[in-house]
């Protein structure tokens, strides 16, 4: 299945889908898979994440808050190698779900861009989030994609003017990764009212499903994004989640996030 | 003199003058394969809006003007040029002449940059300005022209820089700046950049990333360039006027690059002056704890730009080692990686011992304490100079002064002791060392 069918069987359903985030290798290598298949389960009661976005652990994550940077740190100081990506990324598609990788350019540009494309659709991964690679200097990832036919979501802004959004929109597949805020990635206690206002300008440029990111914690907050965007992206909160309570925590959180994007 | 140019042929320079073409990137910012825009989009904006003012600022004589008035009535320019002769007898009897950046207001050359940049902040109608400082330098440069022009100053700086740099924390304070220590990753320079990035993401609006290198995403590479080129157009004028010629090679201390493509640019044109750029080689090339980007590095991206690295097979940043805070960075301005490749420009390493031998012949013969960054830029001077010999004239940098480093300094030579106090010399004027 692609991410074009995910979206569009969620959309069948007339609600949102629901993405979560994790950093591979978090806290280890084997931790991480079972995270995320909790993440993609839910609970007997109610289905968790349609999809999960696969972190990239790295040095310098300049747009991620602190309690993403921390789980990076701690997959980082277990041993995480980008080999690891790609391991992490088949047990989700083995078991027959739908992963998308999120990482800075660095990793991929030291990787080589044509070989992680190649290699992340041997694993099954669907598509790649690139928070600062934007499409201006994506000529080779765009070589790279579109010969492995691996989904390229680049991100949009508050801040992005219209040339902006229909030159993004026009490089991304996939779905298009709207910042919900001006700011990096953490668990806040409203979704910035720029997020609305964002995703219908953006839907002004595309046909391409929008994700909604940055800010989004619980079931509620859920809801009320999937109003207006195809897609909710959780990251942070989950990371906390894992950490205080393991997989039962994150199954849990999955499953009431899940009602929130069927409660449109 | 080996290299004498007729005058004619020199160029008029005056500050702020719109760079000579085939210099410049291109419209993307990039130098050949190097520089670019690497980072979030919601930045994308801010730089495109940087990048219009900063277009039209440079064709607008009253912010030439301006920013002239400033550089001469508030900075100090034009800074001497003075010529190192005990200090050249330990180069091989070459001639030395030192650019004395460290004469400036506020004790380096970063005071070109930020008068230029804050000026650009009041264009742009912004209130408040962040940066990040490694040795303090930018920092304190920062918050004086923050303080000058009346905008708001937060200042992020590697919670290991504020301990070997407290007397500039003071210092920014005092000016008005709020200093926030960065405890993330090395807690050194890079660090600082990334938290101050973070700040520019949820505050783009109303504030200015007032980045103190020549590095990061285009426009910052070629608007640092430009704002520090006065001083090797200054330099290159002195050179002729005062010593009948130019210099054989231009020696420049290189962390992020700035007061180094800045000397540079003043050359640049000139075929016959070799550009030489010095890095830190901390404790040795092969220790694993240094700070030589081009020496050592691949290319990458970091902080906005491709350039040239520190990092892993994985593409995981390195931390960079350098005795000098100010020189302690992975990365390196996206023109230098340029001119590295094309040659133009040639990079060596300085380890920490052979930069603090040069900060002491400085200090013993000329009577001036040079800042330790600069002190690489030395010592790979007198390298070259025993190399080249006596008929050799070589232009230096002297970025900074070396006030900011006495702590460094003291311990390093063993002239206090543990708690600070004072220790009796020995027979060569030192005590542990």
């Amino acid at each position: 299945m692609s991410l074009h069918e995910v979206f569009a069987a969620c959309r069948d359903e007339d609600r949102a889908a629901l993405i979560g985030y994790l950093p591979a290798g978090y806290p280890t290598v084997s931790d991480s898979k079972e995270l995320l298949a909790g993440m993609l389960g839910g609970t007997d009661e109610a289905p968790g994440c349609d999809i999960v976005e696969v972190g990239v652990p790295y040095s310098d994550p300049v747009i991620d808050g602190p309690t993403i940077q921390a789980a990076g740190d701690t997959a980082l100081r277990a041993g995480f190698r980008i080999r690891d990506l790609f391991d992490v990324v088949s047990s989700v598609a083995d078991a027959g779900r739908h992963a998308v990788v999120m990482t800075y350019w660095n990793p991929v540009h030291q990787y080589g861009p044509a070989a992680f494309a190649r290699d992340l659709k041997a694993a099954g991964g669907l598509g790649v989030i690139t928070p600062d690679l934007v499409p201006d200097e994506a000529e080779e990832w765009m070589t790279a994609t579109d010969e492995h036919g691996v989904d390229r979501i680049f991100l949009v802004a508050p801040s992005s003017t219209e040339q902006r959004l229909a030159m993004t929109a026009k490089a991304s597949s996939g779905f298009v990764y709207a910042t919900s805020v001006m700011g990096v990635t953490g668990a806040r206690a409203t979704v910035g009212d720029k997020a609305e206002s964002l995703v219908r300008r953006t839907r002004a440029h595309t046909d391409l499903p929008i994700g909604v990111g940055l800010g989004v914690r619980s079931g509620e907050q859920a809801a009320e994004v999937a109003k207006f965007a195809d897609g909710v992206i959780v990251g942070s909160a989950f990371i906390n989640r894992a950490e205080q309570e393991g997989v039962s925590g994150v199954r849990a959180l999955a499953a009431e996030l899940g009602r929130g994007v069927r409660s449109r | 003199m080996a290299t004498v140019h007729d005058a004619q042929h020199d160029r008029a320079h005056r500050p702020g003058r719109p760079v000579p073409e085939g210099h410049d990137p291109d419209e993307r910012g990039h130098f050949g394969p190097y520089g670019g825009r690497f980072m979030p989009e919601a930045l994308i904006a801010a730089q495109d809006e940087l990048s219009a003012e900063y277009e039209k600022a440079q064709l607008d004589p009253e912010f030439v003007e301006e920013l002239a008035r400033l550089l001469r009535d508030y900075a100090g320019r034009p800074s001497l040029l003075t010529e190192a002769k005990r200090f050249g007898e330990h180069a091989g009897g070459a001639r030395i002449l030192l650019k004395r950046e460290d004469l400036n207001h506020t004790g380096s050359h970063k005071i070109n940059n930020v008068l230029g940049q804050a000026l650009l902040v009041k264009r742009m109608g912004k209130k408040r300005v962040i940066a990040e400082t490694g040795a303090g330098q930018h920092g304190v440069a920062t918050a004086t022209a923050c303080a000058l022009l009346d905008l708001d100053c937060v200042i992020y700086m590697g919670k290991v820089d504020t301990e070997r740099q407290a007397l500039n924390v003071a210092r920014m304070r005092l000016l008005g700046a709020e200093v926030i220590p960065v405890a993330n990753g090395s807690a050194t320079l890079k660090d600082a950049i990334n938290e101050a990035l973070r700040d520019w993401v949820a505050s783009v609006e109303d504030t200015h990333y007032l980045l103190g290198t020549a590095a990061g995403a285009h426009p910052f590479p070629v608007m640092v360039r430009n704002f520090h080129k006065i001083i090797g157009e200054e330099a290159r004028e002195q050179s002729i006027e005062k010593f009948g010629g130019l210099p054989d090679a231009v020696v420049a201390c290189v962390g992020g690059g700035s007061n180094a493509i800045g000397i540079f640019h003043g050359f640049i044109d000139d075929p016959g002056v070799r550009l030489v750029g010095c890095e830190p080689a901390g404790h040795g090339l092969d220790s694993g704890e240094h700070g030589a980007t081009l020496s050592k590095g691949t290319p990458g991206t970091l902080h906005g730009a491709r350039s040239y690295l520190l990092q892993d097979e994985d593409g995981q940043i390195t931390e960079a080692y350098s005795i000098s805070a100010g020189l302690d960075y992975p990365g390196v301005g996206p023109e230098h990686s340029y001119l590295k490749d094309a040659g133009r420009a040639e990079y060596c390493a300085v380890t920490d011992d052979e930069a603090m031998q040069a900060f002491k012949l400085l200090s013993r013969t000329e009577g001036i304490i040079p800042a330790i960054e600069s002190a690489h830029a030395l010592a790979g001077a007198l390298r070259l100079g025993r190399e080249l010999g006596p008929d050799a004239t070589l232009l230096v940098s002297l970025s900074g002064r070396g006030d900011k480093d006495m702590d460094t300094a003291a311990k390093y030579f063993g002239l206090v002791d543990e708690h600070g106090e004072t220790v009796a010399d020995d027979a060569d004027g030192e005590a542990a060392r």
